[in-house]
């Protein structure tokens, strides 16, 4: 067994050196600068060095892809983002991006087209599932999870935004732990709150607060684990967890950090 | 004296028919009132998500008790119409059921199937006002479900009722005369629910039957007349506008915001793009975002009319859940109370739009619009396909565009992407600081 490290390629890099990627992981502001979330970029840096596809991040070339500017309501700050970005990828020729971020898929794979970036645009969990049905990762079997109860957060982005309800949970299955749902989920899920620009202000008056809401919901399950799909959805349930001085005994993890524990990465 | 009956009928039809073409024209230029904007493409997709939603009941049926009793009243409706046809070609014609020597025995089925549903709908109403009233089911008693909004409910509820009540009271009064003067009245063979209400009758003498039929006959066309110029004043209209406003819903995933072509030839004027568009005259750039109901689209006041006020958006929506002021139905109720306030105001040469007030402000609150997540559950929700977030955020672009009012934090978001290219204050530079330590990881391999 040799060693190597793990290698993070950028897209200059690669272009220098007169390659393309197979696909450019779009890393987004949380994967980029929130503590916590960056073990989830590391999670899936790892995943993607183990099954050895070729890819490549823009690195310092990235920037916001403007959705939480587009939701708040400032569509020239947004549109500004998406040409400058836009014009970095189509200048790379890029053509499938993969991002653990629902709102940067949403935003590159639907609202991009409209100014000229036309891409492949799939969410890390359609990504995971892919590699799980081609045998490339989990199916161990009586793993550490086995056992486990997992509840899945859908994220409303990922969800009602674009339908994609199943690949998270086929890649929770491939933990061989007990999947149990939340009475709202998938086209019923309850927001985390944090959507539409919520997690850059604070809520308006109301009685509760929605991450609150929902992760009493997600702790009646008695779930160990609260498993997402987005950079705000965990933020919004470990801050509900802790809230409810739970973080002892219930942990909030993406699916890219699961799969990564799974496979002792 | 033979045609008074007749000349009357025409006399009612005419005015009922005057009265609901000047309120057609009405709701029609208070939808015109919106934007244009062009839905007439993809014709196949739009007319399946018309026939499995508004036709199929699609949505309906994400809550299996109220969707079940509702088709009972949407069947009913539907069929007991073709007894309306009857109704007014014998009102026409002097007639009295016209249908039946030529239909036979089977006048006698389709009666049958008539009673059935007249009783199915008598039964789903009770049912339903009973859940609306007694059982305080809680969407229907929210903030904006003020006196008119619950009454409305109520009413529809009530006449529903009384007109199947009708329908039933004409045809137990028309049997027993079928016995007394079988020569005037056509027979129409046994009727199983109406022949319950034959004891109460049994005792009125032939002129008193007489009038009680006629009276019923009456009461019932008269009402259905009279109901179908109520709907348009009511949130009863989706009936008909359930219909145009599934096939003009939106094909695109329900995460799209739609793009303003005018602030793309804008920034790409900026960055010295030449593309098609901003070669082009530079087209009308009207008001940034919505402020009022002329700046959003016709659809969306369309909507605002089909609006049934059901609140299934509104129970679902986590601002709403939570305590806070946003109520999506509140927002397709005001939408369409203002489109109808303007519309009023011109009609009567009034000031219209420029009365001094305005949907953002006068009718939604800034506290409304701010607390919404964008999560797409109200649109998930609606039964009619309705999407109040799509209003929403159209006011937010004004806020934040015309106004430069939006919440002072979402301000310094708006700053921090300008200067950092992300919506924390993070050193750009920093970016790709965290790929360091997994550098220097070791990886098995
Ligand atoms: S999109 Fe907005 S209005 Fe609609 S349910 Fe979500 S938070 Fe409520
Ligand atoms: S918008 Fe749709 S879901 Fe909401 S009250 Fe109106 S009809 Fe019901």
């Amino acid at each position: 067994m040799s060693e190597t490290t793990y290698k993070v390629p950028t897209m200059a890099e690669m272009a220098s050196s007169g390659e393309s990627p197979e696909i450019l992981f779009w890393v987004g502001c949380a994967g980029s600068f929130d503590d916590r979330y960056k073990n989830v970029t590391k999670a899936f840096v790892k995943i993607l060095n183990k099954v050895g596809v070729s890819f490549a991040v823009l690195g310092p070339e990235e920037t916001c892809t403007g959705d939480p500017a587009r939701r708040a309501g400032n569509e020239f700050l947004f549109q500004m983002q998406a040409v400058a970005n836009i014009q970095v990828m189509n200048g790379y020729n890029v053509k499938k991006v993969v991002t653990a971020c629902p709102h940067c898929f949403n935003t590159i794979k639907n609202e991009y087209p409209a100014l000229g970036g036309n891409y492949e645009v799939i969410h890390h969990s359609t990504f995971l599932q892919q590699l799980i049905n081609d045998g490339k990762v989990g199916l161990k079997g009586g793993g550490e999870f086995k056992g486990k109860k997992i509840t899945y957060h859908d994220s409303c982005y990922l969800g009602r935004a674009n339908n994609v309800y199943e690949a998270p949970r086929e890649v929770l299955e491939a933990l061989d732990a007990e999947l149990v749902e939340m009475k709202r989920c998938k086209t019923k899920g309850f927001c985390c709150g944090a959507g539409g620009a919520q997690m850059f202000k604070d809520a308006e008056k109301g009685n509760k607060e929605v991450n609150i809401d929902r992760t009493e919901e997600a702790l009646e399950t008695g779930a160990d684990t609260i498993a997402v799909g987005c950079p705000f959805c965990l933020t919004m349930m470990s801050d509900g967890v802790k809230n409810k001085e739970k973080e002892g005994q219930v942990q909030v993890k993406d699916l890219a950090e699961l799969i990564a524990e799974s496979e002792g990465l | 004296m033979e045609y008074i009956q007749q000349v009357l009928f025409l006399i009612v039809v005419g005015v009922a028919a005057f009265i609901l073409t000047k309120r057609i024209k009405h709701i029609r230029s208070a939808i015109q009132l919106g934007k244009d904007v062009d839905l007439s493409d993809n014709k196949s997709a739009r007319l399946n998500n018309m026939l499995l939603v508004a036709f199929g009941q699609k949505k309906m049926f994400k809550r299996f008790i109220p969707a079940f009793l509702h088709l009972l009243i949407y069947v009913g409706f539907l069929v007991i119409n073709l007894e309306v046809l009857e109704f007014v070609l014998d009102g026409i014609l002097g007639t009295h059921r016209l249908f039946a020597p030529y239909l036979g025995s089977f006048y006698n089925v389709l009666m049958n199937v008539f009673e059935f549903l007249a009783v199915a709908v008598l039964f789903s109403c009770v049912v339903f006002l009973i859940r609306r009233n007694v059982l305080k089911v809680k969407r229907f008693h929210a903030a904006e479900m003020t006196k008119w909004p619950t009454l409305d409910g109520n009413l529809i509820l009530v006449i529903e009722i009384i007109l199947m009540i009708a329908i039933l009271t004409m045809n137990a009064s028309d049997q027993l005369l079928q016995t007394r003067m079988p020569d005037q009245y056509a027979s129409t063979g046994s009727l199983f629910f109406s022949s319950f209400l034959i004891p109460l009758l049994d005792g009125f003498g032939d002129n008193m039957l007489v009038i009680v039929e006629r009276g019923a006959w009456w009461f019932h066309i008269v009402g259905i007349l009279a109901f179908s110029v109520y709907i348009t004043y009511s949130k009863h209209l989706h009936i008909a506008l359930a219909f145009p406003n599934t096939y003009y819903s939106s094909l695109k995933p329900k995460g799209e915001m739609n793009n303003m072509d005018a602030v793309t030839n804008e920034v790409n004027m900026m960055l010295g793009i030449n593309t098609e568009q901003a070669a082009a005259p530079p087209a009308e750039v009207g008001r940034f975002g919505a402020k009022d109901v002329n700046d959003l689209t016709w659809k969306n006041i369309m909507s605002a009319y089909s609006c049934t006020e059901c609140g299934r958006c509104t129970s679902e929506c986590p601002a709403n859940q939570t305590g806070k002021k946003l109520s999506p139905r509140k927002i397709m109720m005001d939408t369409r109370d203002r489109a109808d306030e303007v519309q009023t105001s011109i009609e009567k040469g009034g000031k219209g739009l420029e009365d001094g007030k305005s949907l953002l402000g006068d009718y939604i609150t800034k506290e409304e619009i701010n607390a919404c997540t964008s999560c797409n559950a109200c649109v998930e929700a609606c039964p009619v396909n309705i999407n109040p977030l799509e209003i929403i955020l159209e006011m937010r672009r004004y806020v934040a565009m015309e106004e430069s009012g939006s919440p002072a934090s979402w301000n310094s978001m708006f700053q921090n992407i300008e200067t950092s290219f992300a919506p924390w204050k993070f050193a750009p530079t920093d970016r790709f600081n965290w790929a360091n330590d997994l550098k220097s990881e070791k990886a098995d391999s």
